[in-house]
């Protein structure tokens, strides 16, 4: 059981501000339900330019829905030149402190309350630029970079608390590394990872993009995909329900199944069908 | 605390009465040592012993078939290892995807070590692919370690077919029977296993002890090397109380009878069927079929495991949830992805898992109070709106076409 301070529990049980405003005068969403954690904060400005009422809804666990809960009742009455000001952090010690572990909570009630006032200031909302590091979670380098300076990261099990990046897969625990040290200045030790993948290595990264990023996808449309074999980098698969039958299934194979597994596993792979 | 509702005896148990008093003795004034050569040891020596032919009756196996460990866990590990140190040249071993992460994790990390491991997958039932694991069971293959039944979904594994598989191609096969012994019968004269882990704290004895059955003739290099315990096979001074406690839950579990189970079954069915019909999207994961007697696995979609169970934590019930925020980690339980249960279900999937000791008045608290909890975080989730789900938010996962 995590180990919660009374006032996120108190913000949990009794949350604050729960609901949408019709006719935001802000309104910022961020994370997704395959995340596992969601935010969409809607604010609303007074006469006196101030945020006169916000409200929140929350997809996640207790520790999200309490950062939501404090973030509504911090930025009422702020101007939002003073709301912009707040970090992750703050939000944070509101509470009285999160778990280490539940840091991104506090991360994503910052980005919506940002995506929020950009969303009245009329700026085009805040498009993901820069590379994508972790692809499990969709975390750039500058969303990483950005959390290491501000937050004073050290490693890369920090940046995964704090953005989630790296609690996937790990493919990517190198590259953070990397950025880390960039930002810091100094070389960051990470697990050596071997150069090339072995046959089991790529098994098991073939069969968690399957189900990770393919299956659900298909799925969406009654279709399945299952892994039959492996050899001399062909990935066997075999396609079921409605993707079994349907016509363009060699062109899901090649242009979706087989780019991603190429993206995510290793250029070397070729994807085959293997009839029924 | 007497008024809790626990709901959670795939995760522990509570110790019966007769268990502690059983256990009691040995750690008062019966507090020789087993080895010794004084008759004061030598009684104790005399109750580890009755322990083991309890143990052995309760599954059916001869008491010298039977070593005591400290853990569930410590069973797997050493069936596991013991094995393929016993069978050096063979390098391929198979089992599930949904394994406890006792075996699962052992395997990747044998994985990495060089062996070629073959995960045999689930259908969205959460059975197993029959037709896979015999394509991919060889002469070659060292070992199968299959679970009897999975802690999360209840769902029961054919061991039979398994076992009749391995056993023509004269391949070891272990089975993980955590959740199995104790509530669905168990007899190894009936299913041929060579190795089968079951644990204390599972059937109403203390955490500490468990215990790993070993079919006479079954190759075994010992895994814990030390003294003479176990006949060489696990050394450590016993621990007595705990071992005499898992002999007496053994015994307890063997005499109860056959109508106890159903009604645990009835109980759950009651819980189950109360709570789908009164939430809405509420589903439940694992084939309804093949399944534990105690276990329900119920997904409420769109709203997060952790969160209600912190919720059902303020009305003093106890229950599991395979959500990524319960488990530390950022992704949902790996039972339930590698069953294909899409995200919007696998975040909200909350486990009931229920003993004998469980009662009708409180199944009725339960879904009398889980349908507010519900509704209230549906309330707070921007992917519900006005009484139904709202899709608005969801994005990605679309046809690639």
């Amino acid at each position: 059981m995590w180990e919660y301070t009374d006032k996120v529990k108190d913000h949990f049980i009794n949350p604050r501000n729960v609901g949408f405003i019709d006719n935001p005068d802000g309104m910022g969403e961020v994370g997704s339900l395959a995340c596992g954690d969601a935010l969409k904060l809607t604010f609303k400005l007074g006469d006196d330019k101030k945020i006169s009422d916000a409200k929140f809804q929350t997809f996640g666990c207790a520790s999200a829905i309490a950062s939501s809960s404090a973030l509504t009742e911090m930025i009422k009455g702020l101007t939002l030149k003073e709301a912009a000001v707040i970090t992750n952090d703050d939000i944070a010690q509101f509470l009285g402190g999160l778990p280490k572990e539940k840091m991104h909570c506090s991360v994503m009630g910052r980005d919506a309350l940002e995506k929020a006032i950009a969303y009245y200031e009329g700026a085009a909302i805040q498009q993901k630029e820069g590379e994508i590091v972790c692809e499990c979670f969709g975390i750039t380098d500058i969303e990483i970079r950005r959390a290491v300076q501000e937050s004073g990261l050290k490693t890369v099990e920090d940046v995964t608390d704090y953005v989630k990046a790296g609690g996937g897969c790990g493919n990517c625990h190198d590259r953070i590394g990397e950025l880390i040290s960039e930002v810091r200045g100094k070389p960051v030790l990470v697990k050596p990872v071997p150069k090339a993948l072995t046959n089991v290595q790529k098994i098991k990264m073939i069969e968690e993009t399957l189900d990770r990023e393919i299956k659900p996808a298909l799925k969406k449309d009654g279709g399945d995909i299952e892994l039959v074999d492996f050899d001399h980098n062909t990935v066997f698969v075999r396609l079921r329900g409605t993707c079994s039958t349907c016509a363009k299934s060699q062109v899901t194979l090649k242009s979706y199944v087989e780019t991603k597994l190429k993206e995510l596993v290793s250029q070397d792979l070729v994807v085959s069908e293997v009839q029924q | 605390m007497s008024n809790i509702i626990y709901v959670d005896n795939n995760a522990t148990t509570r110790i019966a009465p007769a268990v502690l008093d059983a256990m009691m003795p040995f750690y008062t004034e019966s507090y020789g040592n087993p080895s010794s050569m004084h008759a004061f040891g030598g009684n104790v020596a005399r109750s580890v012993n009755k322990a083991r032919e309890q143990a052995a009756a309760l599954i059916n196996a001869s008491p010298e078939e039977i070593i005591f460990t400290s853990c569930g866990t410590e069973s797997d590990s050493t069936a596991i290892w013991a094995t393929i140190s016993s069978i050096p040249d063979k390098k391929h071993i198979i089992t599930s995807r949904v394994e406890h992460p006792a075996v699962k994790n052992l395997y990747e990390h044998l994985a990495k070590k060089g062996y070629k491991v073959t995960f045999v997958p689930v259908d969205r039932q959460g059975n197993l692919d029959l037709d896979f694991f015999y394509d991919h069971l060889t002469d070659d293959t060292a070992l199968v370690s299959i679970m009897w039944a999975n802690n999360e979904t209840g769902v029961i594994f054919p061991i039979d077919e398994i076992t009749r598989a391995a056993n023509d191609k004269g391949v070891v096969l272990h089975t993980d029977a955590v959740q199995a012994v104790g509530k669905i019968p168990v007899d190894v004269q009936k299913t041929n296993v060579d190795l089968l882990s079951f644990s204390g704290h599972k059937i109403h004895a203390p955490k500490g002890v468990g215990a790993l059955y070993v079919r006479k003739g079954t190759k075994f290099t010992p895994f814990l090397i030390g003294g003479h315990q176990e006949k060489g096979r696990r050394g450590g001074t016993e621990n007595v109380a705990s071992i005499v406690g898992l002999g007496k839950a053994s015994a307890l579990a063997a005499d109860l009878p056959n109508t106890s189970m159903l009604e645990v079954a009835r109980l759950r069915d009651r819980l189950e069927t109360g709570l789908v019909s009164h939430v809405q999207n509420a589903m439940i994961n694992g084939d309804t079929t093949s399944r534990l007697p105690n276990t329900t696995n119920i997904s409420f979609e769109y709203i997060e495991g952790e969160s209600i169970l912190l919720m059902m934590n303020e009305l003093n019930i106890c229950a599991s949830s395979g959500s990524a925020c319960t488990s530390g980690s950022l992704e949902p339980s790996h039972v339930l992805r590698a069953m294909g249960i899409p995200f919007t279900a696998a975040h909200g999937s909350i486990r009931f898992s229920l003993s004998h000791y469980n009662t009708e008045e409180e199944m009725d608290f339960i879904v009398d109070k889980m349908p507010p909890i519900i509704d209230r975080l549906r309330q707070m989730s921007p992917f519900w709106n006005q009484g139904k789900p709202d899709d608005s938010m969801l994005t990605g996962a679309e046809c690639p076409l």
